[in-house]
């Protein structure tokens, strides 16, 4: 059914508003932020899409979901099918609905994004994808006959479940192997229940392993078995590297070991993955924030989940510190605009220069420059300059890190024919994904360093590719 | 989760110090000394590291030595052969540095006795002389004496109450060797934060190389939260990629002292609630 409604009415309609829990409840609960369109709204919403003949969002997603025609049959109402749409592309759409920098990417490039603002195709996304949940009616793909060939998958973020999805249905065997105890990579550990509810994750691996995926949890690549032994001792053909971009930067300032100091993936994973938060349920303590000051220095999705954590853990000033202004924020915007209603204190134009503690060894105070935007660096954002003078001490009782990570090493170090480029990332052929080990594949952060969840798992899915290729030819 | 670390053998060496020997076949096969695993009771459980003390890459299994001394290890030392354990990953941290040095002189501190144990012996097999110093505060502390006599070349047992072996702590022995002219090539010391430091203070000056295995908090085990960081030489290592071992004199303790106590009170809170749950249980 087309849209009735000629393209300048649906100009005329302004852009829906999420639900979401009220800034005051929500900081104090870790339940989900936004609760999700109606019927009514995802309808409304849908009907603001001009149709355009060459749609600019399919060009600006990173794996080219077909945007138009899933609106299109959202405004019919046909939701399974329009999941069924999104799917072709996109194996987590309830998670990249909730977590894809949409404004840089399909919403950025709406045609009537900079007028009226872009169809809300996040938001529709999540619905169709919720709905589909909901429904219990998610249609497992069709598995072809089994080939008898295993692939092994070396990490479960986004990467290693996006290529383990797509590489069952092609009828190989596929185990997953991850280092920690739970499935889902940053999935799981790093992003709060309050943006991405793990029963979200939980439910995709769980049709994965309907479909015939195995998991393997507790096994650390490189340590508890090798990358060798399970091409040449466990009977696997092809081996996909997605082990991520984990290991924590600290910024090397003195009294960084202070007790009080957090990385962020520390912090978050005892929040997250350990749920911390729940305590009393679960055993692994985390710092009591209650009534405390607490500072995340960083500007990226990172800085904002660890501070909103914090926030809700019982922070009394909840700050980012960042040493930018906040247009050069690498966080998506929502987030920012959810953590300022929350209450969070944003401290632009900062940068910590030394941590100071007491006599016990705990933190006290962050010593603090004022920063101001000099010109462009290489990246092309303004390099910012420390002003002299500006010196000041922040009290602090918490101060987590999120500065960035850099790769996780476990793998490339005992596979010394994996090549590496600088910073221990892997090099993985643009088209193939495949690495200069012969059978070895590698996708996602281990590649490209931090990214994104709808990046990594679009190399996933090529890489499942070019690993089908790889063992229906057998040729390297 | 079902739990699937079947635990196949458990006794108690001494009062709340409890060997467990659990079926991981993959750990087992790659465990060299020094590394340890990383366990998880239950499911609502803390990831806690234990030291392999040794392992039998035939019969697939690991073996550990745990002190009964929280939470997790408290629970941990009422699992009987039979029952399973959710998680265990490893083998993990860097092997120990292990090759012929002359004369080593292996401490152990309590069950620090239990972590320096797989080492020692590796140092025995690759050649070297060991004297093994074991300590105690009392008699029944002292543990793995016979595992230990059966391949050292000497064994001093110290006892804070004098109620076995000589009185006194770990580093008078180690002291009075230095003293006799015994020439000490290599020290490894595992036990107490005091302890580790003060045999640190005793070789510091007569440059023996020594070695100490940190055991700072740990959550992953893998390097991804930086946790367990220890500060070396002045600068920050990740004690469980970069360690657990390091060299003693290099070794900032009292950062490593202030970070271990990071949780106490909320350590002290989780015993008490687990207390009163078992005493429920009994009622
Ligand atoms: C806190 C946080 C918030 C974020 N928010 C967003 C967001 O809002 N939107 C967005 O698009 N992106 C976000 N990102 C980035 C995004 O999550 C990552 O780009 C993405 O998860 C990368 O996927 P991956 O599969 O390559 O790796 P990961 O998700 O990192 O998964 C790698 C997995 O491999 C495992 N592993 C590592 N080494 C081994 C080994 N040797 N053996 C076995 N297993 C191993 C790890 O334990 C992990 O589970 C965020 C990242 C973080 C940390
Ligand atoms: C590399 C390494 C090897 C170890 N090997 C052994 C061993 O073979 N046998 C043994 O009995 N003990 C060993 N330990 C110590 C053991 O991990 C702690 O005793 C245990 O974690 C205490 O947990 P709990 O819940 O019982 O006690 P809690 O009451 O929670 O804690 C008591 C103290 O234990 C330490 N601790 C608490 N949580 C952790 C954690 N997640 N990681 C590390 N330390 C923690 C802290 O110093 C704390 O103050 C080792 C530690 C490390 C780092
Ligand atoms: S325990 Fe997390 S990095 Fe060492």
């Amino acid at each position: 059914m087309a849209n009735p409604l000629k393209p300048a009415e649906r100009m005329k309609i302004p852009r829906q508003h999420m639900p979401e829990q009220n800034a005051g409840e929500r900081s104090q609960n870790f339940k989900e932020v936004n609760l999700g369109l109606s019927f009514e709204l995802a309808k409304t919403e849908a009907s603001r899409c001009l149709t355009c003949a060459s749609p600019k969002c399919v060009d600006g997603c990173p794996v080219g979901v077909k945007v138009k025609e899933f609106v299109e049959l959202v405004l019919d109402g046909k939701y399974l099918d329009a999941a069924a749409k999104i799917r072709e592309d996109n194996i987590l759409p309830a998670v990249t609905g909730r977590v894809c920098p949409q404004e840089e990417q399909c919403e950025g490039a709406c045609v009537i994004n900079k007028k009226f603002g872009s169809v809300g195709i996040g938001y529709l996304e999540r619905f169709v994808a919720d709905y589909e949940r909901q429904s219990g009616k998610i249609g497992l793909p069709a598995i072809a006959p089994a080939t008898g060939k295993k692939v092994a998958i070396i990490g479960s973020g986004p990467a290693g479940l996006s290529a383990a999805g797509d590489l069952i249905q092609r009828g190989h065997a596929v185990t997953v192997f991850e280092a920690l105890h739970d499935i889902g990579g940053v999935l799981i550990y790093g992003i709060p229940e309050f943006r991405l509810p793990k029963d979200i994750v939980s439910n995709e691996v769980e049709n994965m392993r309907r479909m015939g995926v195995q998991f393997e949890t507790d096994v650390v690549v490189g340590k508890t078995v090798t990358v060798d032994e399970l091409l040449n001792e466990e009977g696997f053909s092809a081996v996909l590297v997605a082990t991520g971009a984990g290991l924590p930067q600290f910024l090397g300032v003195p009294g960084e070991n202070l007790c009080g100091v957090y990385s962020a993936n520390e912090f978050l994973t005892r929040v997250n993955l350990m749920k911390a938060y729940r305590t009393g349920e679960f055993e692994t303590p985390i710092f009591d924030c209650r009534d405390k000051n607490v500072a995340v220095v960083g500007g990226g999705n990172t800085a904002m989940d660890a501070i909103r954590s914090a926030k809700r853990l019982g922070a009394k000033n909840a700050y980012i510190i960042y040493r930018r202004s906040e247009a050069e924020m690498p966080a998506r915007l929502e987030e920012v605009k959810h953590a300022k209603e929350e209450g969070i204190q944003l401290l632009l134009l900062n940068n910590p220069v030394e941590f100071i503690g007491d006599d016990k060894g705990w933190l006290r105070a962050a010593r603090c420059l004022k920063m101001e935007l000099g010109p462009a660096d290489e990246t092309g954002r303004r390099r910012p300059v420390s002003i002299q003078g500006s010196e000041y001490e922040l009290p602090l009782d918490v101060a987590i890190i999120a500065v960035g990570t850099s790769s996780n090493p476990l793998v490339q170090s005992t596979t010394p024919d994996i090549k590496t480029r600088k910073g221990g990332y892997i090099e993985a052929n643009a088209e193939t994904l495949k690495t200069s080990k012969p059978g070895v594949f590698a996708a996602g952060d281990i590649v490209t360093g931090g990214a994104t969840v709808i990046l990594a798992m679009g190399a996933g899915r090529k890489a499942a590719k070019a690993i089908n290729d790889y063992l229906s030819t057998g040729q390297w | 989760m079902t739990a699937r670390f079947q635990i196949v053998a458990a006794h108690f060496l001494a009062p709340d110090v409890k060997l467990l020997r659990i079926t991981a076949p993959r750990i087992a096969k790659h465990h060299k000394p020094g590394q340890f695993v990383i366990i998880r009771v239950n499911d609502t459980g803390e990831r806690i590291p234990l030291t392999i003390a040794e392992s039998d890459p035939a019969a697939g299994t690991v073996t550990i030595i745990v002190q009964g001394i929280g939470k997790t290890t408290k629970m941990l030392n009422r699992l009987e052969a039979g029952d399973a354990i959710v998680d265990v990953v490893g083998p993990l941290g860097k092997a120990s540095e292990i090759e012929k040095f002359g004369t080593c002189v292996v401490i152990g501190g309590g069950v620090g006795t239990a972590i320096a144990y797989p080492t020692a012996k590796g140092l025995k097999q690759a050649g070297n002389e060991v004297i093994t110093i074991i300590g105690g505060r009392n008699r029944q502390l002292v543990i793995l004496e016979d595992e230990i006599r059966a391949f050292a070349d000497k064994v001093i047992i110290t006892t804070d109450d004098g109620s076995y072996g000589e009185k006194g702590l770990v580093i008078d022995p180690l002291k009075s060797m230095i003293a006799a002219g015994k020439k000490v090539d290599y020290v490894l010391a595992i036990g107490p934060i005091p302890m580790m430091r003060a045999v640190a203070n005793v070789t510091r000056e007569f440059k023996i190389k020594t070695v100490v295995s940190l055991n700072p908090i740990m959550v992953d085990g893998t390097g991804m939260c930086g946790g367990c960081r220890v500060q070396v030489a002045g600068k920050s290592q990740f004690a469980c990629v970069d360690g657990p071992e390091f060299d003693a004199h290099q070794v900032d303790f009292d950062i490593l002292t202030k970070r271990n106590a990071m949780y106490r009170d909320l350590e002290r809170k989780s015993v008490e609630r687990h207390q009163c749950q078992l005493e429920g249980m009994v009622k």
